[in-house]
């Protein structure tokens, strides 16, 4: 099998950002070839090596592969934070399709317009707050174990704590109202891989900031504005 | 374990309609609650059966299920349609999500705009004809097998099939150049459960239509 593990993106959260989280949840060092220039996105295009033309890709035990969940899923069985059956796959599953969609309305906001910017912020908070958090405080209350799924630390852990930081940049005291989340955020930051990824130095890159989105524009031709959904 | 399935959605095809045919093609009876008001939806939220206030909700194996993807996923574990090992599973997935995204722009299309609808359907036929249906003929050219992921009828193949004729009821030429994917039509058509799907009487939804879209946004009050 065999060789680095090497992530295809821009120098930036966007769709890679829980990838990184995985991998460096499971302890799994990588390499990163960031896209800068159209030129390095039309080359990869030409090699045939982006199966439906997008990224993030990422090679890995010699498959070239694409599709953020795809991705995912097989890093979480590979290293074993998948649960233990097909049962808990499944409540896995529908925990961080929850997440995604709440990350979903973040990984937009960068290109929405300004006028956009505000509403969709609020829009975050009110779905973390009335939708998602409620959701994940109640499955901790529920059980009172320390990890959402079957007593293990698991993807879903990952995929969930990277939800909260992302929403707490946005407003920084969400998580008042939902203590079992509090300390779920202080359990699961001190998990030494995530503790490690959380330091200054780590492969974990910052909030998108203009850079990041005129490279994103530049490479992928994408100069309209995204409208919220 | 505990009886047939039961899925709780619109009587439409929607993002249940995947669901649907994996079940089928499992050969897999179920049920169905067709949700046709809003206080059915509030009711069902009151009750506390949607984790994320959201259909599809399948039960099964008395587990209350949301999330597409997810329960997707389980069905194709259950039933022996996920390959048969890490790798086979991570085509599978790939396959299956890059054919997800060309279905999205379909299940968006009733809900669109008139005026932006020949905008979308020029989109949707661009996007088959040179981002997806392009990679699906090439893997079938280069293996030469009768299903896309290790010689063996998977969710793959099932998720292919229904975007494949979905796009067709939209642009009934797009399969003209692709000839590998003409001859997996026929082929996977005749797979029995597939074919007893396509039969009329099945589960198997139609097109939406205005009732459809209007039913969906009356629940949802929107």
């Amino acid at each position: 099998m065999a060789g680095k593990v090497k992530l295809y993106y821009f120098n930036g959260r966007g769709k890679m950002e829980p990838i990184r989280w995985l991998l460096a949840a499971a302890g799994v060092e990588f390499e990163e070839e960031f896209l800068e220039t159209r030129e390095q996105y039309e080359k990869l295009l030409q090699g045939g090596s982006l199966m439906f033309q997008q990224v993030p890709m990422v090679e890995i035990d010699g498959m070239k592969m694409v599709q953020t969940r795809a991705i995912l899923s097989y890093i979480a069985a590979k290293y074993n934070l998948y649960g233990k059956d097909l049962k808990e796959r499944a409540l896995i599953d529908m925990y961080v399709g929850g997440t995604d969609d709440l990350m979903g309305f973040i990984l937009m906001f960068p290109f929405l317009s300004a006028e956009d910017k505000e509403k969709q912020r609020a829009v975050i908070v009110e779905k973390a707050t009335s939708r998602y958090f409620p959701a994940y405080e109640k499955v901790l209350k529920d059980h009172g174990q320390d990890f959402l799924v079957g007593n293990n630390f698991s993807w879903a852990d990952v995929h969930l704590l990277e939800a909260i930081l992302m929403v707490e940049e946005k407003k920084s005291d969400v998580l008042s109202g939902f203590p079992k989340l509090q300390a779920f955020k202080a359990r699961i930051s001190s998990i030494p891989t995530i503790k490690k990824f959380l330091e200054p130095g780590s492969q974990r890159k910052p909030v998108p900031d203009d850079k990041y989105v005129e490279t994103v524009r530049r490479v992928l031709r994408m100069y309209y504005n995204i409208k919220p959904n | 374990m505990s009886g047939k399935p039961r899925l709780t959605y619109f009587n439409g095809r929607g993002r249940m309609e995947p669901v649907r045919w994996l079940l089928a093609a499992a050969g897999v009876e179920f049920e169905e609650f067709f949700l046709e008001t809003s206080e059915q939806y509030e009711k069902l939220i009151k009750d506390g059966v949607l984790m994320f206030q959201q259909v599809p909700l399948v039960e099964i194996d008395g587990m209350k299920m949301v999330q597409t993807r997810a329960i997707l996923s389980y069905i194709a574990g259950k039933y022996n349609l996920y390959g048969k090992d890490l790798k086979e599973r991570a085509l599978i997935d790939m396959y299956v999500e890059g054919i997800t995204d060309l279905m999205q722009m379909i299940l968006m299309f009733p809900f669109s705009p008139p005026e932006e609808k020949e905008k979308n359907l020029a989109s949707i036929k661009e996007k088959a004809t040179t981002r997806y249906f392009p990679v699906f003929e090439k893997v079938l050219k280069q293996h030469g097998q009768d299903f896309l992921v290790g010689n063996k009828f998977s969710w793959a193949d099932v998720q292919l099939i229904e975007a494949i004729l979905a796009v067709e009821e939209k642009i009934p030429a797009v399969l003209l150049g692709f000839p590998q994917l003409q001859a997996f039509k026929i082929r996977v058509s005749n797979v029995p459960t597939i074919k007893k799907f396509l039969q009329p009487g099945s589960p198997r939804k139609p097109p939406p239509d205005q009732h459809y879209v209007e039913t969906v946004l009356k629940v949802f009050k929107r």
